[in-house]
């Protein structure tokens, strides 16, 4: 059994948990500047001030703290914007695959037009329609991603419905629509969580990087983009603020990826 | 004589497309097997589908009937005629690796029907499931039941597939090449055991194969079907000694097991393909389809 699973499960789980409970878990106020404690290198270096384990930025706000504040947003935007996501293109890929006609011309078409949006010109040009902000973060990832889920969903719908167990449900007397969610449904529903847990750590990333453009909700916030950002302008001074996050990022990004791959193998009754 | 299964002038095309069907006619009598044979193309699945409902919906009806028990499933409302095809007829599918459904469990695939359609009990349905394993030969019926189709082999699937088709006591059975799939020596006890299960339940049989061999073995009749057309429907025993319509005569000339067992394989000859194309073209012409 995938040790990957557990990795990746653990990790997201400790995120989830430090998250959730950020308020109560970190050490310090992640928005309390302190002038005098600006740039404290982390726990291990000459210098460190208790208590600060992975050091302060430019302007004295804990770095472990924010880290741990911004993980809510990135988690909040990972978890909303996936399902959503998710949900939508799902959706419609089972119904374009399955049904096929009228509907799945539609839905294709409407794919393709999709697709040919460069999706990070895409985003940053709904961002500056909607806004910044969380939710137009959100909206942006749903409005952008679910084609990713359409498409590979459609042909996987595609390909479980030309296989004869679809026919003899329907000789036994099935209807169209529950052969569609009782015979195909379960069969490609490895895909889709493998393909949800994926555009959580999309949605991570998206979020991270509209953050580091400034697009994302006010500065005040900790987020990890903005923490990236910031912490770029004095690498050399204070490497931690940038790579700290950095490092958390794509400790996250890679977990959502393993975790989708691991739950795929997990749920698939053939390579159960 | 009216059969069991009584087609009539079926004729099907692609929505927008070419004649897929063309005026097809055949009768399965009640306990009998009948064999649906023809190249790979020729419509044979088609009109397996057709009787039991699941074409795809780019092929539509565009002429006449289907007689299942006495009754037009064409003139049936969808709902109606779906409870009657799943309450007489039943289906034994060609590849055993696709027909059965990855991600449920043997057992709930069998019973699924007659709790659904027939009503039947869970624990009546089970217990009738365990039955049908049984006399299809499958051993250790407990763990079958419980296992995944992935965990069975291919001839063990199979008959997990026949015991799955009669377990709902089907009057008509519509066997699409169900041995294809299978090697050799496994497709000779598939053929003897579906010959036995039918032969003890009485159950009709439409047996779609491109395999004249196999035919010669189960079928009481048969009917040979080329680019949609039945050029010929005969009794066995007369096929195999005055097959009448030349494409017949070249099939059993390019089938080395019946007419000579040692002689080499005949491709049909050019000028019969010609003979039988000219045909279906003023067949066609007649019938006003375009081709
Ligand atoms: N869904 C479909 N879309 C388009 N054409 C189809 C479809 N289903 C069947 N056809 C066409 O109908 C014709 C008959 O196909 P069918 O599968 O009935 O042939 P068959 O005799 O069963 O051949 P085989 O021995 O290969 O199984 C073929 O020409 C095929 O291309
Ligand atoms: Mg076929």
């Amino acid at each position: 059994m995938g040790a990957r699973l557990w990795l990746s499960g653990t990790w997201l789980g400790l995120l989830a948990l430090a998250a959730l409970f950020a308020p109560w878990v970190a050490p310090h106020d992640p928005l309390a500047q302190d002038l005098f404690l600006g740039r404290l290198p982390p726990f291990w270096m000459d210098g460190a001030e208790p208590g600060y384990w992975l050091g302060t930025d430019s302007l004295g706000r804990d770095v472990l703290s924010r880290m741990i504040h911004g993980a809510r947003i990135a988690l909040m935007v990972a978890l909303i914007a996936g399902t959503l996501t998710c949900l939508i293109g799902a959706t419609l890929g089972v119904l374009a695959g399955f049904y096929r006609g009228w509907s799945d011309r539609i839905i294709s078409r409407l794919v393709d037009i999709w697709m040919a949006f460069p999706p990070v010109l895409f985003a940053i040009l709904l961002i500056a329609v909607l806004g910044p902000g969380l939710l137009s973060i959100i909206l942006a990832i749903v409005i952008i991603d679910w084609t990713r889920f359409a498409r590979v969903i459609r042909a996987e719908t595609l390909s479980q419905g030309a296989m004869d167990y679809v026919a003899s449900a329907q000789v036994a007397g099935r209807t169209r629509f529950s052969t569609m969610i009782a015979e195909i449904l379960p069969n490609i529903l490895p895909t889709v969580i493998a393909l949800l847990t994926l555009e959580m750590g999309i949605a991570v990333i998206v979020e991270a990087i509209l953050s580091f453009v400034n697009l994302s909700i006010s500065t005040d916030s900790p987020t990890w983009g903005g923490m990236i950002a910031e912490g770029r302008t004095s690498v050399h001074q204070a490497w931690w603020v940038l790579v700290f996050p950095l490092f958390t990022l794509f400790l996250t990004v890679l977990s959502f990826s393993q975790l989708g791959e691991g739950l795929k193998d997990r749920f698939d009754p053939v390579l159960r | 004589m009216s059969g069991f299964l009584d087609i009539k002038g079926l004729t099907l095309r692609l929505r927008g497309g070419p004649t897929i069907l063309r005026s097809v006619s055949l009768r399965v009598a009640s306990g009998k097997v009948h064999g649906l044979v023809g190249e790979s193309g020729a419509g044979k699945s088609t009109i397996g589908k057709a009787v039991l409902g699941t074409l795809p919906r780019a092929i539509e009806i565009t002429g006449g009937e289907i007689w299942l028990d006495g009754v037009n499933l064409l003139a049936l409302p969808p709902r109606e005629r779906r409870r009657r095809i799943g309450a007489t007829a039943a289906l034994i599918p060609q590849d055993p690796l696709t027909a059965l459904n990855p991600s449920k469990r043997i057992g709930p695939q069998i019973t699924r029907r007659l709790i659904d359609i027939l009503g039947w009990s869970k624990a009546d349905a089970n217990r009738r499931a365990r039955d049908i394993l049984d006399e299809v030969h499958i051993p250790d019926v407990a763990r079958v039941m419980r296992s995944y189709p992935h965990e069975l082999s291919g001839g063990m699937r199979q008959r997990v597939l026949i015991a799955s088709a009669f377990a709902a006591e089907p009057k008509l059975i519509v066997a699409d090449e169900p041995t294809t799939a299978l090697d050799v020596t496994v497709q000779k006890q598939i053929l003897r055991l579906i010959n036995e299960m039918r032969a003890r339940h009485g159950t009709a049989l439409l047996f779609v194969t491109h395999d004249l061999g196999v035919v010669s073995k189960v079928c009481n009749s048969l009917s040979v079907l080329y680019a949609g057309k039945v050029v010929e429907e005969a009794q066995m025993h007369r096929f195999f000694t005055q097959p009448i319509h030349p494409y017949s005569r070249a099939l059993l000339a390019a089938t080395p097991t019946y007419l000579d067992p040692d002689g080499s394989l005949q491709p049909v000859p050019a000028e019969v393909i010609q003979e039988v194309e000219t045909e279906v073209h003023q067949h066609a012409q007649r019938a006003g389809y375009d081709v």
